[in-house]
């Protein structure tokens, strides 16, 4: 009687668990699709039509999207954006968290308080000042501001997580390399660094995907030449219904670049998420 | 690098403490620098900004908070910022909780939490294009009225005809619940024919056929029968209130027959449109085509009209953030100590009393931890926002970081204002600055 129950309850789970998981596939299914569809199909029907006439889908709207000059350069703005905003994060946050977790200077702790501090503030607090003095800069309009920015905004955290992982390491490891008589910066790059890799995998992960995907910071910092995609996209919304044979394969685009580094780094970037999420 | 290492012995070596001392420096002030320029000296910036005037000239004290409760845009934002803390986090927790639960009866539970958990990986402009289709109000476009009304036709039956209407002065009268019916009252033996306008003929039900032919058929004595069609002849010709040759019939249409006694009886029309009541009793009857056939089709749901927006953008924000709750609540389940749910299953404990009893208290930790962290991100949500509501049901949907953007760019051009809304959602995440703080000096020691 019991073992009945047990399965006819674990059936019910199944079946639950089934219907949830194909309530989330949906939406990302009825994007794709509807990135297959010419704008007068997506007018007139709904995409789910595309499973009894297949005829309907074809990749016309990607060609048409790699000739559009606006849509390509902001795809690669997106790229010159994200990868040296990430860099930088990792490399800047990778010193600092060294010389935060091992080495000694006035002020160490008190100033790491106020980088924990720091975790969680709004980036809205910044894009006014940060606007005023970029402009003074130069910098307001361009990719090198644009990046300044995300690193900016990005370091609290992973200084955070660099130096709690590297103050983690066996304090002899560290007094050994330095018997050996390595300069600091050879121990950085030598034993820090390679020590620290899967913290770092994390990190650039979790930076890479808040840049790849941020629209606000871009929104104010990026002009027409210098924006990335989230903007390039958001700024055809207001025609939406129109042009879905744009948005839909834009926002596909910019979201399979994602979705390749979740699938290839599951692991770094759960973790990465995990922690960032103090963010 | 024995200069190096003979240095460092020496005993005093102040030099050498003071290098050490310059290296760590050269270390931090990469990261110092910007954190200091771009993070730091804006809050401070902003602060002070908060208390002058949208042109930055004239001091005003605190006007600009109290403008902030006055303002009925900013008032709004002010209000879904707190609908948005106190229902997103609870029930995606809550949610989260459910699942990870559940998931750990099932042998894909891995695959399982891969696929809720991979909408993080995606932008929140996607997830906004992404339910701007799903949540489309027409149920021919969006995903979630298509389901909404096929739900509700399942329960409630379509209308074939919402456009239809009688001709005026031709025999029949519209009553005041939306049907029409005979004027003049038939008896068995008597045949009637109820003329129709107002339908596209791309509109009809396949197989339609002509009625010409079935309205021209005798009644029997103790029948009613007639036919509904379409009063209008393609092309021009026909004449109104009498069904020409190539007039069609009306398909599936239901028809009464009302006795004076109250009695109804009820049939459907066939593909030419006529209809039969058989075996009545003598007396006079209303013929008449009751208003469920007439019936507007239900639209479903008007997902971002005013009302709804709010919550239809929180469940979006649900597709995004369920499966970071369920893997971290998923995370904490896996530390939970198994002989104490194997006690509880030996003593005969049901699943529900040990989830009510065991595992939710054991759970409190983590469960809180998922909690602020939402709390936190819900109070900053921006993209969701600015992009799923409509242009006109913005300031219906508007939150503090879009008011924010709205007074000081978007606009509004007034950044005493704006800057204003900044430090509010500052001093929003405080609790949880100094909760960081007090956790990492602990850990510390």
């Amino acid at each position: 009687m019991n073992a009945v129950r047990r399965t006819l309850s674990s059936g019910l789970v199944q079946a639950f668990l089934v219907l949830v998981g194909l309530v989330w596939l949906t939406p990302l299914a009825g994007l794709f699709l509807s990135s297959l569809r010419s704008s007068q199909d997506s007018a007139s029907s709904g995409w789910w039509t595309a499973f009894t006439s297949p005829g309907q889908l074809s990749f016309d709207n990607y060609s048409a999207l790699l000739k559009n000059a606006g849509m390509t350069q902001a795809f690669w703005n997106t790229v010159l954006i994200s990868v040296p905003a990430t860099f930088l994060v990792v490399v800047l946050a990778a010193l600092a968290g060294y010389a935060f977790a091992w080495l000694d200077f006035p002020g160490r702790e008190g100033v790491f308080l106020v980088v924990v501090a720091l975790l969680v503030v709004p980036v809205q607090i910044g894009l006014l000042p940060v606007a005023k003095l970029f402009g003074e800069l130069g910098l307001f309009g361009t990719i090198p501001g644009v990046v300044l920015f995300h690193v900016a905004y990005g370091l609290p955290f992973a200084v955070f997580l660099l130096r709690n992982y590297f103050a983690e390491m066996p304090k002899e490891m560290l007094e050994a390399a330095r018997m050996d008589g390595g300069s600091e910066w050879r121990i950085f790059t030598r034993l820090v660094l390679p020590v620290g890799r899967p913290a770092i995998a994390s990190l650039a992960i979790f930076q890479f995907l808040w840049v790849w995907n941020d629209m606000l910071v871009a929104l104010l910092f990026a002009d027409s030449s210098s924006q990335p995609l989230t903007v390039q996209l958001q700024s055809q919304i207001r025609q939406f219904g129109s042009n879905i044979d744009v948005l839909a394969p834009g926002a596909f685009v910019s979201l399979i670049v994602p979705l390749v580094v979740f699938f290839a780094f599951q692991r770094h970037f759960v973790q990465g998420v995990m922690a960032g999420s103090v963010k | 690098m024995t200069a190096t290492v003979v240095k460092e012995a020496s005993p005093p070596a102040l030099g050498a403490v003071e290098r050490a001392r310059t290296i760590a420096v050269l270390f931090a002030f990469p990261a110092l620098l910007l954190l200091g320029a771009l993070v730091v000296y804006p809050v401070l910036f902003s602060i002070g900004r908060s208390f002058f005037d949208a042109s930055g000239t004239r001091f005003v004290g605190g006007d600009n908070y109290t403008e902030m409760f006055r303002d009925p845009a900013t008032l709004k934002a002010v209000r879904n910022t707190a609908i948005w803390v106190v229902v997103a986090p609870a029930l995606l927790t809550g949610l989260g909780l459910i699942l990870a639960v559940l998931v750990e009866k099932v042998r894909w539970a891995t695959a399982f939490k891969l696929l809720l958990f991979m909408p993080m990986a995606v932008s929140f402009l996607a997830a906004g294009i992404i339910f701007r289709l799903a949540y489309d109000e027409d149920p021919d476009k969006g995903v979630l009225n298509a389901a909404v009304v096929s739900v509700h036709d399942a329960f409630k039956g379509t209308s074939q005809y919402p456009t239809a209407r009688a001709r005026e002065g031709f025999g029949i009268t519209k009553g005041t619940d939306g049907s029409y019916r005979t004027n003049k009252a038939v008896s068995p033996g008597s045949s009637v024919a109820l003329g129709l306008v107002g339908v596209a003929p791309k509109d009809l039900p396949g197989g339609a056929e002509p009625a010409y032919a079935a309205a021209s058929r005798k009644a029997a004595a103790d029948e009613v029968r007639g036919v509904v069609y379409l009063d209008f002849t393609p092309g021009g010709g026909g004449k109104q209130g009498q069904v020409d040759r190539r007039e069609s019939g009306l398909p599936q249409m239901k028809v009464e027959a009302v006795g004076d006694d109250g009695r109804t009886a009820t049939t459907t029309t066939s593909s030419d449109g006529s209809f039969a009541f058989k075996g009545l009793d003598s007396g006079s009857y209303t013929v008449k085509l009751p208003a469920s056939n007439f019936a507007q089709p239900y639209d479903g749901v008007s997902w971002l009209g005013p009302a709804l927006v709010t919550p239809a953008i929180i469940g979006a924000y649900l597709w995004i953030w369920t499966g970071f709750a369920m893997v971290l609540i998923g995370a904490g389940l896996a530390t939970l100590p198994r002989d104490a749910l194997e006690a509880a299953r030996m003593d005969g404990a049901n699943e529900w009393q040990i989830f009510r009893r065991i595992t939710v208290p054991l759970l409190a930790p983590v469960l809180t931890v998922v909690f602020v962290t939402l709390v936190i991100n819900v109070m900053k949500v921006f993209d969701l926002v600015y992009i799923i509501a409509p242009g006109p049901v913005q300031e219906d949907a508007t939150v503090l970081a879009t008011q924010m953007w709205l007074v000081s760019f978007g606009g509004g051009n007034n950044q005493g204002l704006g800057s204003a809304l900044g430090v509010l959602l500052l001093l929003l995440v405080v609790p949880a600055m100094v909760f960081n703080v007090r956790r990492f000096r602990r850990s510390q020691r």
